[in-house]
């Protein structure tokens, strides 16, 4: 969000007219405690620009919420990222095609009603259909039946539900998927996939009001746009029971008066510190400052449909032009340390064991002006003797970064005007010029994992026609090795299978890797015990107050 | 002046339906907003082609703006993209921005006009100059500035008041942002007032009022004041729509969640249904605000007639 200009030396003067302020005996430095309640978490929230249900959720801050009143088959360990069985007792195939799901007994909602197979199945048919415009529909995609209930070409539907889906007993599900997908299992921990109680269906309006879950929390009031509050609720009987009593989820339009009122005792906890506090965020709160790597990544992205960016000889322009990205300083002067300079096209919050390879870039994402002058020139140089960045204006601080880039493309390439920087004024313009093949040069493009596996870091963007592959990159090899990764039947072949994919990446350079995105946060002395998941999403449950 | 209000009135019809077809036309050429509703992901074109349809925002623009302004007629504002009527919007934002703007209104009506007699009167001395140095100061400072450090001095280092305001928006809590948003104005006001006093001083009513022997602060309140009001209230009554319309940085920084804020938010996202809605509601107390301030003029001033 693009924040106002403050005035931070304005700021600064005024931290010492604190300091000099103590001294007198009416004013005091903090200020009040702004109405807290017993072993509440007051946080910071953005408001859900869309509908609050799980396959309709596509965006951290509504994702915030489904994450404590849903528990889905799977949960990411909020440490390791290791999925692990939530509702699900068992996961079972033989075939890596067909699944049968087993639940665990006895876990209810919170209006009492018990977590079935069929809570699942009908949630999930819910979310494929067309007729109900769920944004995360395509996650139901590789089960069989999805062309069905939710036609290509976006007609009426043939089916109502997928025929893939099938109830053996209330406990029991299975599951027929198009295509072998031997890490499917591990994708169930996203939200999309959260089971729905029968209210769900019969009283849509009322639930959406106040939406009831299976989660250590409960919604006991939301006010749309500005405040939710979310008490523990006592019938849960997962292991991550709520440690404190609840959380108000506060509805910030900019992240300084967040901050602001962090520090000034009105609130316990924001999870986007903004961009101008940094330089202040470590004096300010010391350790309470939380900057940890999230499973987000930058790239620069390459229209591969347009013949100037395309075929063999383009290959090594592209690779120049990565080796002509400052990483390293630009992650420091921009970001102030909370990007990472990329390596490889995943996050390390992958770990190792789940397929993050640092270095797998190799030199072509290491700063080297000589080489990458060389490399462009052999190439046949820029197209047209240069090139533009494209990026939306209306969000984020793409502008400094953006001229950052081409700064120091510039620079390698001993021209002022090699490179510059192009803005289009909305996101959703942006998106559409994206979609309508209608990029003349590299653009930028943030990919924000759904859950931790290097699949879903390659597949969705660089797998031919695939759904958020914006530069349309086709590669005959790095599909082969896709599909053959997700046979494989064994974790280790899979991820294996995957980072051969990713070496072709590395070749072809359909994309630049520049840095891996950090979760941070600030939050109050009220707080301890507070931690963000791979995510970037504070770890409510966990949180303890006082 | 019956008539006369009438006429008025009818003419805001037509201003009424240009305008919201111009806002219209500026929302609907920011381009398609569905694919933003996904996020940094490629939308799954079946699922946008449905919302658009839903939308409305496949049939061509002139079809889109009748089908809107049916809406609008039948008191159905359209739907937000998180599934809320606008309308429900407007009945949450409306009041807390309507508060914000009294507070601000009052703010600078009453220390304004009070600042503008003083030195109107004193012309030419210290407080005179004092009070003209203090507006410069007041309308160099944009309200981003004034707004942050106000809120960082009484929210964090005094803690005096909450530095952000709770969602319920009571008066107590509007009162600094309140200052904040009439700051500005609270400028020209005193500006304004200054120099209609200074020229009315002069005035051979205010003369014959002296002669007859006339207190001083009867003939500085009924006489002189109440001529030099004419400029300063039509300044206040356009100033209201300004003030409602341009409440997004002090709404912001305040954290307050009114008109500004579902504009901001609603041009963000390209949400046609919510940009149109409250410019509409703002474009009529515009215009409100406006025919008040032309029928004030013959309570100021006798001898305005109305025709």
């Amino acid at each position: 969000m693009r924040g106002a200009p403050y005035s931070l030396r304005a700021r600064r003067a005024l931290s010492a007219l604190c300091v000099s302020a103590v001294a007198l005996p009416l004013t005091a430095c903090g200020g009040g405690d702004g109405g807290a309640e017993d072993g509440v978490v007051r946080s910071s929230w953005g408001d859900p620009p869309n509908p609050l249900e799980p396959a309709n959720i596509n965006d951290v801050q509504g994702g915030k919420v489904l994450d404590m009143i849903f528990r889905g088959l799977k949960r990411y360990d909020p440490r390791t990222g290791e999925a692990k069985n939530a509702l699900a007792d068992r996961i079972e195939s033989s075939d890596q095609r067909n699944y049968t799901i087993t639940l665990k007994k006895d876990r209810r909602f919170a209006n009492g009603e018990k977590v079935t197979a069929a809570s699942f199945v009908n949630a999930w048919n819910y979310g494929a259909r067309i007729d109900h415009k769920q944004r995360n529909a395509y996650f139901f995609e590789y089960i069989e039946g999805y062309d069905k209930v939710h036609p290509v070409s976006g007609g009426a539907p043939t089916a109502k539900t997928l025929s893939g889906l099938r109830v053996k007993d209330e406990r029991t599900f299975t599951v027929r998927l198009t295509q072998k997908f031997s890490t499917w299992p591990k994708t169930l921990g996203y939200n999309a996939y959260a089971p729905l109680p029968r209210a769900f269906f019969e009283d849509h309006a009322t639930w959406l009001r106040k939406p009831v879950g299976n989660g250590p929390y409960q919604v006991r009031s939301y006010t749309k746009g500005s405040v939710m509050k979310l008490r523990a609720w006592d019938g849960y009987r997962g292991p991550d029971k709520a440690r404190n009593k609840g959380v108000d989820l506060r509805v910030y339009t900019d992240n300084n008066t967040a901050y602001t009122d962090l520090q000034a005792g009105n609130l316990d906890l924001v999870d986007d510190v903004p961009a101008q506090q940094l330089k202040f965020v470590r004096s300010d709160l010391g350790d309470r400052y939380i900057n940890q790597p999230a499973g987000i990544i930058q790239t620069l992205t390459f229209p591969m449909y347009d013949r100037a960016w395309s075929g063999p000889a383009k290959a090594k322009v592209r690779r120049g032009i990565s080796m002509a990205i400052n990483r390293a300083q630009i992650t420091e002067r921009i970001f102030h340390g909370t990007r990472t300079p990329a390596t490889d096209w995943t996050s390390p919050v992958l770990r190792r064991q789940g397929g993050y390879q640092p270095g797998l870039c190799g030199d072509a994402c290491r700063y080297d002006p000589a080489r990458a002058r060389k490399l462009i020139k052999a190439g046949g140089g820029l197209p047209g003797g240069r090139m533009t960045i494209t990026y939306n204006a209306d969000s984020g601080s793409h502008k400094d970064w953006v001229d950052a880039v081409c700064n120091s493309v510039n620079t390698v390439l001993r021209s002022d005007r090699a490179c510059v920087g192009k803005p289009v004024g909305t996101f959703a313009d942006y998106r559409n010029k994206m979609a309508g093949k209608e990029m003349t040069g590299p653009f930028r493009a943030g990919w924000q994992m759904d859950y931790p596996l290097i699949q879903n870091f390659l597949q969705p963007l660089y797998y031919t026609g695939a759904s958020s592959n914006d530069g349309h990159f086709s590669d005959t090899g790095f599909d082969r090795m896709v599909n053959q990764a997700n046979a494989a039947s064994a974790d280790g072949r899979a991820i294996a299978g995957f980072r051969d994919a990713e070496k072709v990446l590395a070749e072809q350079m359909p994309a630049i890797p520049l840095w891996y995105q950090n979760g941070s946060a600030g939050y109050s002395q009220r707080l301890s015990e507070v931690a963000l998941n791979q995510f970037s999403v504070p770890v409510y449950a966990q949180i303890r107050v006082g | 002046m019956g008539r006369y209000a009438l006429r008025r009135l009818l003419q805001m019809i037509p201003v009424f339906i240009g305008s919201t077809f111009l806002i219209f036309f500026m929302v609907y050429a920011l381009g398609d907003p569905v694919a933003a509703l996904f996020g940094d992901k490629a939308p799954d074109p079946a699922t946008a082609a449905r919302i658009r349809q839903d939308l409305y925002l496949d049939e061509p623009l002139w079809r889109q703006y009748v089908h809107y302004m049916g809406q609008v007629f039948s008191g159905h504002f359209g739907t937000a993209f998180n599934g809320q009527p606008v309308t429900e919007l407007m009945a949450s934002a409306f009041p807390v921005t309507l508060r914000l703007t009294v507070v601000a209104i009052v703010f600078e009506m009453a220390l304004g006009i009070t600042l503008g007699v003083l030195s109107g009167l004193r012309r030419g001395r210290g407080l005179d100059t004092s009070v003209l140095l203090l507006t410069l100061v007041v309308v160099a400072v944009p309200t981003f500035v004034s707004g942050t450090v106000l809120q960082y001095l009484f929210g964090v280092t005094w803690g005096w008041a909450r530095p952000s305001v709770s969602p319920e928006a009571p008066l107590t809590e509007l009162l600094l942002p309140g200052v904040v948003l009439g700051l500005v104005s609270l400028a020209y006001t005193t500006r304004l007032t200054r120099t209609s006093i200074v020229e009315n001083a002069r005035a051979d009513y205010v003369r014959t009022a002296v002669a007859k022997g006339l207190p001083r602060h009867r003939i500085v309140t009924r006489h002189l004041l109440r001529n030099s009001l004419i400029p300063v209230v039509t300044f206040i009554g356009t100033d209201i729509g300004a003030l409602m319309g341009g409440a997004i940085v002090t709404e912001r920084i305040f954290n307050i969640h009114g008109v500004g804020y579902q504009l901001y938010q609603g041009i963000l996202r390209q949400n046609s249904p919510t940009v149109v809605g409250f410019v509409t509601v703002l474009v009529i107390v515009f215009l409100l605000a406006n025919l008040l301030v032309d029928l004030l003029y013959a309570v100021l001033d006798p001898r305005i007639r109305y025709a």
